[in-house]
């Protein structure tokens, strides 16, 4: 049962990933980037952890991927829709591409180590939301800190960037 | 039980998804989505591996991922709004005023 439901998101999710690298319209881009989120938060929720599943939801699909439509939204981009899409030096490109995700495939379904880990008596033993959040904010306060003040820094940036000059 | 190689294969696939995404497409803002994806992938590896082995520090990693990921959104989408705004295209071909 677990299986069916991994083999249904994990096919959305390539797929729909598939989609984001193919489509013409940025907007049909975003929008499956949404649906490859969404798909990734249902896989967090098979392993475990449906805090990471909300915190997916709430911070990609919720506002990193509404930032993206609001840009494009903004910009100008119908002239870059209908951009050929094999220019030269694709061919190649994907060749590379290829080559290397069949490396990387080759690897890990050859690799015993990872054939000898597997979901065993220590699943589920991650620990509870308390836990992961006894842990965040005891063990690794000082990298939450800094991580808000990074936020802040990008907010500034963003601002700053934006910004039109006043003359 | 799904074994753990098919998480990790999972994560494989969409990297190199969104590699082919960021190497081959021209708009920058389907760049920027395509890398969203390859971070996306990470997290799935980190979580799968936090889930098997029992251990939390995955599942934190991906916490501080995922808040780097969305500040690293804001600073390029900015820099790509002042982008357009100075030279009105979003082709990574025609981005060459540094060029040598």
């Amino acid at each position: 049962m677990e299986k069916a439901f991994f083999l249904l998101f994990a096919a959305m999710a390539i797929g729909s990933g598939l989609m984001v690298v193919m489509a013409r319209n940025p907007i049909h881009s975003a929008l499956a980037l949404m649906v490859c989120f969404a798909q990734v938060a249902a896989v967090f929720v098979l392993l475990g952890s449906p805090f990471l599943a909300a915190i997916q939801i709430f911070v990609y699909v919720g506002a990193v991927m509404v930032l993206f439509l609001f840009v494009i939204m903004m910009l100008e981009v119908r002239k870059e829709a209908r951009a050929r899409f094999l220019e030269t030096g694709t061919v190649p490109t994907l060749a590379v591409v290829v080559l290397l995700g069949g490396g990387m495939l080759a690897q890990l379904l050859a690799s015993e180590r990872l054939s000898a880990l597997s979901f065993g008596a220590e699943r589920g033993s991650a620990g509870t939301l308390e836990d992961l959040s006894k842990a965040l904010f005891i063990d690794y306060l000082f990298p939450f800190e800094v991580v808000s003040v990074i936020l802040l820094v990008a907010l500034v940036g963003a601002i700053v960037l934006a910004r039109t000059e006043a003359e | 039980m799904v074994p753990l190689s098919w998480y990790v294969v999972l994560g494989a696939i969409l990297f190199v998804v969104g590699a082919a995404g960021v190497l081959v497409r021209r708009n920058l803002l389907i760049v920027l989505m395509s890398f969203e994806l390859m971070l996306n992938s990470v997290t799935v590896n980190l979580v799968s591996f936090s889930d098997v082995l029992g251990d939390l520090r995955g599942q934190i990693i991906a916490i501080f991922v995922i808040a780097i990921a969305a500040s690293e959104v804001a600073i390029a989408l900015g820099i790509l709004v002042a982008l357009v705004r100075n030279k009105a295209t979003l082709e990574v071909d025609k981005i060459t005023i540094m060029k040598g």
